[in-house]
């Protein structure tokens, strides 16, 4: 008889219970996260130059639902009456159009912005197996910006009527997308090229960054001074260009790639034991690379397209979760993303409401949050041997 | 099970890296992969789990092709560790050997997965470190661990690529011992690669040594492990020493060049 599997020997549970053990912390942490975006968000929309109060904001939200949700069924069953006036309004009158054409728009994308690049930047180190990847390494950013600041420089007037139906927002983000898309093939390209190993593939982004960073450079050297002045709103990032267009544009998008990501977690689990091993596991480890590699550059050149660069939050998100719930990217993908939205859009509110009425770039904030809490961690797991 | 290798050659931009190998191995067997550093060993088990693809020959378990099994059903056959190994900051052990049952595994982790982990854990005797890190283990004890993965794999043949050249004496031969037992109780086989031509020598139903892509012996251990096939292959001297506990072969000088 085997004592490998012999029935006589009493079963250990111990791996049982360190499981359940994790994913109840695990679960705790994605409550926590969802609770702290939702309240940050309640919260945000209250503040600015017009202060709001948490409640009245929840109302706004509900009497604006309510009045979309009764006008649609006004149109399609005229006789609906009544139930509309009862829906309660928010005691200051100015509420309503304050939080939802103003703040919410942006609130909106912070939180989408911060979802899609937290999640691209998780994935993608899960998928090159370093922990200092992100969309920005990879060259991606500096991509991103050149194609936006070309748009910018170029203008859509130079490829004659084939864009001016789309208007310039999207012609600006078009080139964005293109140019990430491009520089993640280039990359992954001439990675493959030498046998895909982890140090080529980060040494292609590099470079093809420095390169790209040289094309905005020179653009910038050689458009007038005000063209040049949307680049440098393009490349200091921030969430100006909210707008509900954005938002519903974006919704969608994440929606589509958290999930596409999502259902890669076990791959992904089975990668960090190496491409060989996963290769040996069954796992198709070019294809899952190319597959996710776009996807989360798809994500992500989504939101760079609206926000401008917004760095960080690719890299440390996922790190920050990992260093609290480890590897499972059942869990990581999702926590990430919510950290991100978290992080984003706290740095966001503080910037536009710290000086207000003056704005500061969103970055400065961010770094200073994310870096001391990033260096609190580190202090924090250094003890517990994580480091 | 039963395993054919027929011809394989592999070639790496036209370096010809493995040179017409056959041999065959069936279950309950240990076949061990002797020859210096270089000399293919790696590929070859590499070859054999198709993380290389052979440019020429055939490979088949139990009739079938491998090239034909499909990718994830070929993990239920083959459990591969490899002689460099990765893993990731914050992965506890018990995850680590988890990954093993990836094939098993749609979304969620049953207990039935859970308790194949324990189960291989515990025959590796590391069943208490399961919620350890993998960064707070030693080497070894490491090593191990990979081993554990490749168990609960639960396939019919093991390669192991130099699994014990991380490990002190002790290690080694608890890890052998291990390995020779599963490989008898549950009928499977195993190819391993070692420098240690002892272990080979003890554990070793067949050995088959390599030398620059070429099969220069294949058989029973001490027909094969003489010192002059020590000597053409390494270029080392050595002697045979045989008493109550068995044979060894002790190598000891490079060989003399000047006659």
């Amino acid at each position: 008889m085997d004592p490998y599997t012999n029935p006589d020997k009493p079963q250990k549970k111990f791996v049982h219970s360190l499981y359940r053990e994790g994913s109840k912390k695990r679960i705790t942490l994605l409550l926590f996260l969802l609770l702290l975006v939702i309240a940050t968000a309640i919260i945000s929309a209250g503040i600015g130059t017009v202060r709001i109060s948490p409640w009245d904001t929840v109302l706004s939200v509900g009497h604006s639902i309510a009045a979309h949700l009764y006008n649609f069924l006004k149109s399609v069953t005229p006789g609906i009456i009544g139930w509309y006036q009862s829906v309660p309004v928010p005691v200051n009158p100015q509420a309503e159009l304050i939080v939802i054409e103003f703040r919410l728009p942006r609130i909106f994308l912070a939180i989408l912005t911060g979802v899609c690049l937290a999640m691209a930047g998780c994935v993608m180190q899960g998928l090159l197996r370093n922990p200092l990847v992100s969309p920005f390494t990879l060259g991606l950013s500096s991509a991103a910006s050149f194609g936006a600041a070309f748009a910018i420089a170029i203008g859509p007037g130079f490829f004659g009527g084939l864009f001016l139906s789309f208007g310039d927002d999207v012609f600006i983000i078009i080139m964005a997308f293109l140019f990430g898309w491009l520089t993640m093939f280039l990359v992954y390209g001439i990675a493959r090229l030498r046998g895909m190993n982890q140090s080529t593939l980060i040494l292609a982004g590099v470079v093809i960054g420095y390169i790209f960073s040289a094309g905005v450079s020179a653009l910038s050297y050689f458009t007038t001074n005000e063209k040049l002045r949307n680049l440098t709103v393009w490349l200091m990032g921030g969430m100006w260009g909210a707008s509900w267009t954005a938002v519903l544009l974006l919704i969608p998008i994440t929606i589509l790639t958290f999930f596409l990501l999502v259902r890669m977690s076990w791959d992904l689990n089975a990668l960090s034991a190496g491409d060989d091993v996963a290769k040996n596991l069954g796992i198709n480890v070019h294809r899952l690379r190319l597959q996710g590699l776009m996807i989360s550059t798809f994500a992500a050149s989504c939101c760079l397209a609206f926000t401008g660069i917004i760095g960080f939050i690719g890299l440390m998100a996922p790190h920050i979760c990992r260093m609290l719930i480890g590897n499972d990217h059942r869990y990581l993908i999702p926590s990430s993303a919510l950290a991100g939205a978290a992080i984003l859009l706290i740095s966001d509110t503080v910037a536009r409401t710290i000086m207000s009425p003056v704005e500061i770039p969103v970055g400065i904030i961010m770094y200073v949050i994310g870096g001391v809490f990033f260096i609190f961690l580190i202090v924090r797991a250094r003890g517990k041997g994580l480091y | 099970m039963e395993l054919i290798v027929e011809g394989v050659c592999k070639e790496f931009d036209k370096r010809r890296v493995l040179d017409n190998i056959s041999f065959s191995l069936s279950d309950g067997k240990i076949l061990a992969l002797v020859g210096p550093n270089g000399s293919g060993k790696s590929t070859l088990i590499k070859s054999i789990t198709l993380i290389h693809e052979p440019t020429t020959g055939s490979i088949t378990i139990d009739g079938d092709e491998v090239r034909k099994i499909d990718p994830i059903d070929l993990a239920t056959k083959i459990g591969y560790v490899p002689q460099s190994f990765s893993y990731t900051l914050y992965s506890t052990v018990f995850e680590t050997v988890l990954l093993g049952r990836r094939r098993y595994i749609k979304w969620s982790v049953s207990d039935e997965e859970l308790s194949r982990v324990q189960q291989s854990l515990d025959a590796l005797d590391i069943g208490l470190m399961a919620g350890h890190f993998m960064d707070q283990l030693s080497g070894g004890e490491r090593q191990k661990v990979f081993i554990a993965r490749a168990l609960a794999q639960d396939p019919s043949l093991y390669l192991f690529d130099e699994p014990t050249s991380a490990l002190d004496i002790r290690y080694q031969i608890e890890v052998m011992e291990t390995m020779r037992q599963i490989t008898w109780q549950q009928r499977t086989a195993m190819i391993i690669a070692v420098h240690d031509l002892n272990l080979a020598y003890r554990y070793a139903d067949t050995v088959l040594v390599l030398s620059q892509g070429q099969m220069v012996g294949y058989g029973k251990p001490e027909d094969i492990l003489t010192p002059e096939c020590i000597r053409e292959v390494y270029g080392v001297d050595s002697f045979k020493l045989e008493n109550e506990l068995g044979k060894f072969i002790i190598p000891y000088r490079v060989k003399e060049t000047i006659k």
